[in-house]
């Protein structure tokens, strides 16, 4: 009996140990996680901002100080010193999410999560991520001072890292069981590719190419016209491109590859999207030129962004910076402002790949060229790792094969993609965090490769200018927008459009520039473009605004980014309640008809008109593209502004047909039938959740970045706006930073981001911006002209170097 | 009476002394070796140990949140899931302690009456 007891509370004892020591499934191992000296408790603590740090390496003192909002503002003696504090402070701040970024980005999120990541992992190696970053980094590595600081700012992440106790990781590595690994360059230019995927990584070729197949070119082209029937595009139309001497690739004779495909990989969220503006000194009440830029991305916790001042005696720049990457991203210095948008082309091609009996070679011009294989080890959490073994062409690599989302066993399709250029975009920041002037803009941006950038630009000494930067194959009319003959040279990229001749605008007559990732360029612009899922509306609202009159003011670019008008509503919806059968409407159905008609196409937060154009657009949308509904055939829809153009100029045309009922329904029936699918929807909708006021039905929240964590998450945020309009929030992604700088001496700037500076969720700081963000407010951005604290700073750390 | 008491401080004052040298586990070490050298008898050989780390526990993670307007507890609290309350949350780490903390010292109670057998 004493054995028993003795052997039982022995295995009792080592059970409970396994028990609260081992993470089973998504539960944290639940001992280590809660103990108080260890576990979250030691995380329920607020930043410090105070003291003094010894930093390895450093060959000066670096002031930090603190405002309010902590930002950091960073004083160092020299650019090494300024960017190891950079990584230092920005691993302080955020070292789950910069480093889970580079995860996902490698695709090594099985390492953490397990084997459900696996598929996940496999999409992203198979897309090239990881031999895209390893092309970044050679490309970089050629530039000495580049580098350099890249491992200053390597070494300053991992000063933190170091200093670490177990205890203090943040909450997410105990939730999770994990803990941080070393960072290097090789981890910067990751993150360089996840936004190069986040913002370039999305194409319709094969798409595209079962649409064509399915439908024929004659109705293709008038799903999927090149331009639409307006444009209204970045650079003004009136541009004049006769100093482009290098003319457009000719058309070789090229035979489609009318291939049908499945099943594509996951694209970007097609809705990221920008908006950034400038106006000239003399259209600005003030006389100083204003620029404003809104990233709108996915709207996490913690959020993409993290602020910071930057400065050594020689710059001083100040602005959103991305954790992981090195410099001010969308920001100013004492010279000039500048930001982003997303400049959408196509810059992916797909090829189809015809192997020899064994895949060792593929068929290139009627003879046999060696394939590269590349073994990617995607090791697993409790697992053995998984090798995936992808063959590499001249074009890239084969993503689409017999092992994956393909049945063929001799062919393949490859991807070729501007992501995989090497480039050493890293410079482009750290010479625009430097720039005095327009010459210097113009000089940084030549090194930006991808995702291709409209750049806008405005300078204390009054230059105003845009360029849309990237490296962009010198593309054959047509070429690219379906899947290509990969055996066939001329079907290659054949050359660059050289970069002079990229799209750009200074000074232009009307006094402002502009984008909002619609067309770059009008149809007289010498090179290929064709329509890449461009914006028709955020850039009309904004353009029309800034011709409607004289002079503009710092708060009229704030009610610009906050405006909230639905052109897109306000060109389909008067004309769809006008031509309605309205006759045989149930009570419920005139009530809602009577609320749609008084509304006025602002998505303000209260008004229940937009809740029911959104209900009522995407069930009509589905009903009239439900010939692309498509069983095993990866199909896009076509375009809303297409989609609307058809419906008021061609509503009696085949593609209105319901295929599924025997009647031949019109555009006119469509409206009718999706209005009382709509106004159930709404019913059920307001039974289940209540009144469908647009804050309500819309109901925006910033997910926590991993699997959006409900714990760590806000929802409910109370904002208007909306898809296609220019305050862009809609329910997760939307204006992922706003930033006005005035170009006063120095500069005067604004900005305020849908997060906070702490990425601990038990910091206070963590989602403190929220709240001032949905109200459309914004922060004065504490510009220190030299290390002496201002009544702005809250607290001062001194990192010292270690002897 | 006296024994319960005297093991009850010895587990404490263990526990925190080892939490500076060993993870979580400290607390299973510490109820063992008070088990050993603070024998106690039937239902207390499992309730003192427990009963003291659970307090430990509780009042250590509470001076932690307590500090910090329990911001990340009611976030825990959410993950859980236990209401969101940071209060239930202290318990539930309290009663993982204690109960890892009083098994150890049931096994140490056996340990101790094997070796005296010997």
């Amino acid at each position: 009996m004493k054995y028993f007891k003795f052997v039982l509370s022995f295995v009792l004892t080592i059970g409970i140990f396994f028990a609260l020591n081992t993470k089973f499934g998504s539960i944290p191992p639940i001992g280590k996680f809660l103990n108080p000296y260890s576990g979250v408790w030691q995380n329920e603590t607020n930043e410090s901002t105070t003291g003094e740090i010894t930093i390895l390496g450093l060959t000066d003192k670096v002031t930090v100080h603190y405002d309010a909002q902590l930002i950091p503002h960073v004083f160092a003696q020299n650019d090494l010193d300024l960017y190891r504090a950079q990584g230092y402070l920005t691993a302080k701040h955020r070292l789950w999410q910069m480093e889970f970024q580079t995860y996902a980005s490698a695709g090594r999120l099985s390492e953490i999560i397990g084997e459900g990541a696996l598929n996940y992992d496999r999409q992203e190696r198979r897309r090239g991520m990881v031999f895209g970053a390893e092309q970044t980094i050679k490309k970089m590595s050629e530039d000495v001072k580049t580098m350099a600081i890249a491992e200053a700012y390597a070494d300053g992440v991992n000063s933190y890292i170091n200093q670490l106790d177990p205890k203090d990781y943040p909450v997410e590595y105990k939730l999770l069981d994990y803990k941080p690994e070393a960072w290097s360059p090789n981890k910067t230019a990751l993150l360089l590719m996840y936004m190069t995927k986040m913002l370039a990584g999305g194409d319709e070729d094969i798409e595209n190419t079962n649409a064509l197949r399915l439908f024929g070119k004659e109705r293709f082209d008038l799903l999927f016209p090149d331009f639409f029937d307006i444009t209204d595009p970045i650079i003004p139309k009136e541009t004049d491109w006769s100093f482009v001497d290098v003319p457009q690739t000719p058309t070789p004779i090229s035979y489609i590859v009318l291939d049908s495909i499945a099943e594509t990989i996951d694209k970007p969220d097609p809705n990221y999207g920008s908006n950034n503006w400038a106006i000239s000194g003399e259209k600005s009440t003030s006389g100083h030129p204003i620029l404003a830029n809104d990233p709108h991305l996915g709207l996490n916790l913690p959020s993409i962004w993290f602020v910071m001042q930057l400065s050594t005696p020689t710059h001083n720049a100040f602005g959103a910076t991305l954790p992981g990457a090195l410099a001010v991203i969308s920001g100013f210095n004492q010279y000039i402002a500048w930001g982003e948008t997303n400049a959408t082309r196509d810059v992916i091609d797909w090829y189809k790949i015809e192997f020899n009996a064994d895949r060792t070679k593929y068929k290139y011009n009627n003879q046999w060229k060696d394939v590269t294989i590349r073994v990617e080890d995607i090791k697993i959490k409790g697992k053995v790792s998984y090798k995936d073994s992808v063959l590499y062409t001249h074009h890239g690599p084969v993503v689409y094969d017999k092992n994956f989302k393909s049945d063929k066993e001799l062919a393949g399709y490859a991807m070729q993609w501007a992501g995989h250029i090497p480039g050493n975009g890293q410079k482009t920041f750290l010479e625009l965090n430097k720039a005095k002037n327009y010459d210097d803009y113009a000089n940084a941006l030549k090194y930006w490769v991808a995702p291709a950038q409209n750049f806008v630009f405005a300078s204390t000494e009054g230059d105003i200018a845009l360029w849309i930067q990237g490296m962009f194959p010198n593309k054959w009319e047509g070429q690219g927008k379906f899947v290509m003959d990969g055996s066939k040279s001329e079907n290659d990229w054949q050359s660059f459009i050289p970069q002079p001749f990229n799209a750009h605008t200074k000074n232009p007559e009307r006094g402002f520039v502009s984008s909002a990732n619609q067309h770059p360029v009008d149809e007289a612009y010498p090179y290929f473009v064709f329509n890449d899922g461009y914006e028709t509306y955020r850039n009309r609202v904004i353009n029309d605004f800034f011709n409607s009159k004289e002079k503009f003011s710092i708060q009229d670019f704030k009610d610009l980014q906050n405006n909230n008008y639905n052109l897109k509503a306000a060109e389909l919806m008067p004309f769809m309640l006008e031509v309605m059968d309205t006759s045989k409407f149930t009570l419920e159905e005139k009530e809602i008809y009577n609320l749609a008609k008084a509304w006025q196409y602002n998505n303000d937060m209260t008004e229940v008109g937009p809740s029911i154009w959104s209900a009522w657009w995407t069930i009509l949308y589905d009903m009239v593209w439900d010939e692309f509904n498509v069983e095993n055939t990866a199909m896009d829809s076509p375009f809303t502004y297409q989609t609307i153009y058809l419906l008021k100029t061609k509503g009696d045309d085949a593609f209105m047909d319901i295929m599924d009922t025997p009647e031949t329904e019109t555009a006119k029936d469509l409206f009718r039938l999706s209005f009382s699918k709509a106004v159930l929807r709404l019913s059920e909708w307001k039974a289940e959740n209540g009144d469908f006021n647009w804050v309500n039905y819309k109901g925006t929240f910033a997910g926590h970045l991993l699997q959006g964590l409900p714990a760590f998450s806000r929802f409910d945020i109370p904002i208007g706006g909306g898809k296609n309009i220019v305050n862009a929030t809609s329910e997760n992604w939307g204006p992922s930073w706003r930033m006005i700088v005035e170009m006063t001496s120095p500069p005067t700037g604004l900005g305020i981001y849908p997060g906070g500076q702490s990425g601990n969720p038990g910091s206070k700081y963590y989602d403190n911006f929220i709240d001032d963000w949905a109200a459309g407010k914004y922060h004065t951005l504490n510009f220190l002209q030299s290390s002496e604290a201002t009544n702005a700073i809250i607290g001062t750390q001194i990192l010292i170097p270690s002897n | 009476m006296k024994a319960n008491t005297t093991n009850f401080i010895v587990t404490i004052v263990l526990a925190i002394i080892l939490s500076l040298f060993l993870p979580w586990w400290s607390v299973m070490v510490a109820a063992l070796a008070s088990a050993i050298f603070v024998p106690l008898k039937r239902a207390a050989v499992f309730f003192a140990p427990f009963l003291a780390i659970l307090l430990f526990w509780v009042v250590y993670s509470f001076i932690l949140s307590s500090g910090n307007d329990y911001t990340l507890a009611k976030r825990i609290a959410i993950l859980l899931p236990l209401g969101g309350n940071p209060y239930v949350l202290m318990l539930v780490t309290g009663l993982v302690g204690g109960l890892a903390a009083g098994i150890s010292a049931v096994f140490g109670k056996q340990l101790s009456l094997m070796l005296k057998k010997q």
